[in-house]
């Protein structure tokens, strides 16, 4: 073990710890926001284990948040499932969808794989509509605030969702640091660096690639099933194609490849879009020149930019 | 009671932390403004030697009663947004015209929800942890009213949408939710039928969008026309996101005497040129929810296969020959003509057969206010008990499209409902329903669960 192999493990809890430090001290507004904020940056760190870590391009990733949105969702609505089994059922449901569509899309690569990513999350989102009878399709459904305990905890209280919402984030962020340390994870990097001299060197590409894509599904769908838990609302949009679309500017903003990349990048846009919301109507303007800049300026990222210019060790 | 004119003039002149407004009778020059602000900051410079009293009495006599308006600028929703807009302005300009209310001014806070579940859940929260509002209004596409009604509940922010979804009064929601200002789909539909099977035909088609609300009508509208001893013979489900439909039109039995048509999205031109295309002179009867033409001018090319069809209006488009004195006054506060366009440009056509929800869902929630004696965010419990107690609405400035009634238990208003005929390329009145006809079981008590 190298001297600065501590580093990355100590800014990670020290993150957590910051952020438990900021439902104290955070006013109400923003200690709600984040709790909002760090849900959605779970789904982008699973995402980002795929895009940033192995290099596959997904553009069908809201598949994987919206399995999990509604295998929770449609077993407490229909089945009244308890909500613990019923995000179990969610994460399953997501790395069930991932395994079978991570099988037959990884059997292209570069613009096919993108396609063939986006036309399955098209296909579950035509789904969803198609069985609105159970699921109400594009309006959605409201899960019950009574059903929404876990350990005799309401989740509908501001307390109990920010720091559930924490407690899936903290396992997302420690879980994707340690699996990038891993020779796991390293081989994830040989692949985006270079799939042929991974292969050459005797990796088995594609299993790596379809056990990433896997883990990627499940935390997508961890982060699916514990926005509607937290939150109490199931709906369409969030298997649309926005949803796909998001994580990527979220990763690309915070930094690919970077564990905190992610949650940078989804704390940014969401604030940019908050205040630039009320400066003009023509706010998503205003997002997509930041954007432009942004790119510009800091084309890997703000985190992967500071890791670049500043501290070579971040991870 | 401090009147609203000088607390107005000061949140006109602030800093835009959101899209806000505070319209108030007459006007205030700058130097006038000017005088008042600084005896208003000497004002509360003294009072300030009172600690905890002195500013709470201001807070309590005039700061403005704070309604945030969750309204569709971006998104599919934009095009009723912008009119939802113009009438809640309009709405809050008369009724600090006429001394706010509880003698407060009221103040817009505009959030726009990008017609998004997930963002209109976030306005929710801003309203009430970061502007501070006293209620939430003004929602109108039914998935961001169930995304955001949860927070809502949550919050315990009372929440007055303006949707005509059925969710409210399904039950689906909770206490904080309230439907004042407009009927829902489920009433419109029944309503429909007695008219479709005595005068148009007993043998019906459907056309609606393969979504949530096209599926209410299917649902509904089936079991409406049945009990009018009429049949659905066959639905047609038409996705949201398509733009060539000739491909459907073969698939609509030739025993039909009446096609429904409810549609949704920028393609509606094409549908119905196509429909004119296929069936030529020999079309059977016709009958549509206004919601597929609204924004839309009925004398646009490709709509003239329409002359003598049917539509259901919730207030309608054309100014009628009997036309009230308080439609009247209504379309001229919020400036449309009596076409249904903007009075300073005619191709602006309004959403004039759902926009009076947003007038009379503000003038409801002044009567709330008022009947509890609305202090600030601590009645807000007392405002929704409030509006559960009212009952008959009459027609009158606050309520131009007509009489209601209003069922405090399911928490949605039950009003009069339309029928015009397509004649010259103009929207004719040809038929009132009865509040009555409106009418449904309880699905909900909504004041038994707790505030």
């Amino acid at each position: 073990m190298s001297s600065t192999d501590w580093r990355p493990l100590a800014l990670h809890l020290s993150v957590i710890g910051v952020l438990i430090a900021c439902w104290f001290l955070l006013p109400a507004y923003h200690s709600g926001n984040l709790a909002r904020i760090l849900v959605l940056a779970a789904y982008a760190s699973g995402f980002n284990l795929v895009f940033g870590y192995t290099g596959l391009l997904s553009l069908g990733h809201a598949l994987f948040f919206a399995a999990g949105l509604y295998g929770l969702g449609l077993s407490m609505h229909h089945a009244e499932v308890a909500a613990l089994p019923a995000w179990g059922i969610g994460v399953a449901a997501a790395a069930l969808v991932a395994a079978t569509t991570g099988a037959l899309a990884l059997r292209t690569t570069g613009v096919a794989f993108m396609i063939v990513t986006l036309m399955f999350a098209q296909a579950g989102f035509l789904t969803v509509l198609y069985f609105g009878q159970w699921t109400r399709g594009d309006e959605g459904f409201v899960i019950t605030p009574a059903a929404r305990t876990a350990f005799g905890f309401d989740l509908a209280d501001e307390r109990v969702r920010y720091f559930a919402a924490l407690a899936l984030f903290a396992f997302t962020l420690l879980l994707v640091g340690w699996i990038v340390r891993t020779g796991f994870g390293r081989s994830l990097v040989a692949i985006r660096e270079n799939e042929q001299r991974a292969l050459m060197l005797g990796y088995n590409v594609q299993r790596i690639k379809w056990i990433a894509v896997i883990i990627s599904g499940a935390v997508s769908g961890a982060a699916g099933a514990s926005y509607a838990l937290l939150f109490g609302y199931a709906g369409a949009s969030f298997a649309s194609v926005q949803y796909s679309i998001l994580p990527l500017l979220w990763t690309l903003l915070g930094g690919a490849g970077t564990t905190l990349g992610p949650f940078v990048g989804t704390l940014v846009m969401f604030y940019l879009i908050d205040y630039a919301s009320e400066l003009t109507d023509a706010y998503l303007l205003l997002v997509g020149i930041s954007l432009i800049i942004a790119t510009l300026f800091l084309p890997h990222g703000i985190v992967g930019t500071a890791r670049k210019r500043l501290m070579r060790w971040l991870p | 009671m401090v009147q609203p004119t000088s607390k107005s003039s000061d949140s006109s002149q602030g800093p835009a932390t959101a899209d806000t407004q505070a319209t108030t009778p007459g006007s205030v020059s700058r130097r006038g403004a000017l005088k008042t602000l600084v005896l208003g900051a000497s004002s509360l410079a003294a009072t300030g030697t009172l600690p905890g009293l002195g500013g709470y009495v201001q807070a309590q006599s005039a700061a403005p009663i704070r309604i945030g308006f969750q309204v569709h600028r971006t998104g599919i929703g934009a095009a009723y947004g912008r009119w939802y807009d113009r009438t809640s302005r309009a709405a809050v300009a008369k009724i600090n015209a006429e001394g706010g209310i509880n003698g407060r001014p009221v103040e817009l806070i505009a959030e726009d929800d990008g017609t998004d579940p997930k963002r209109g859940a976030e306005v929710v929260e801003k309203f009430v942890n970061r502007h501070h509002c006293d209620v939430g209004f003004g929602t109108l596409f039914s998935h961001v009213v169930i995304g955001s009604s949860p927070r809502a509940g949550e919050l315990k922010l009372p929440y007055f949408v303006v949707s005509e979804g059925h969710h409210v009064a399904s039950g689906k929601l909770n206490r904080y939710t309230l439907q004042p200002g407009i009927t829902d789909v489920r009433s419109q539909v029944q309503a429909m039928a007695p008219f479709v099977s005595s005068t148009l035909g007993k043998k019906v088609t459907m056309l609606y969008s393969d979504f949530a609300f096209g599926h209410d009508h299917r649902d509904f509208f089936t079991d409406a026309i049945a009990a009018q001893g009429g049949e659905v013979i066959a639905t047609i489900p038409i996705p949201p996101t398509e733009t060539a439909f000739t491909k459907y039109f073969p698939k609509i039995p030739r025993s039909t005497e009446v096609i429904y048509h409810v549609l949704v999205g920028p393609a509606v031109l094409t549908f119905v040129k196509e429909m004119g295309e296929f069936f030529g002179p020999s079309s059977p009867a016709i009958f549509g929810f206004i919601d597929s033409l609204e924004a839309v001018d009925i004398a646009s090319p490709g709509l003239e296969f329409l002359e003598g069809s049917h539509f259901w209006e919730g207030h309608p488009r054309y100014a009628q020959a009997d036309q009230s004195e308080y439609d009247k006054a209504y379309r001229k506060a919020v400036g449309v003509d009596e076409n249904g366009a903007s009075v300073s440009d005619s191709r602006d056509v309004s959403t004039y057969a759902h926009m009076f929800g947003c007038w009379e869902t503000l003038h409801v929630i002044k009567a709330g206010m008022q009947a509890c004696d609305y202090q600030g965010p601590a009645d807000r419990a007392k405002l929704v008990e409030a509006v559960e107690s009212i009952d008959k609405m009459p027609h009158s400035m606050e309520h131009p499209q007509g009489a209601k009634i209003f069922n405090g238990k399911t928490h949605q208003v039950f009003g009069h409902q339309y029928i015009s005929k397509v004649e010259q390329s103009r929207l004719n009145l040809v038929h009132t329903t009865s509040i009555e006809d409106t009418f449904y079981p309880d699905e909900v008590d909504y004041t038994t669960r707790t505030l």
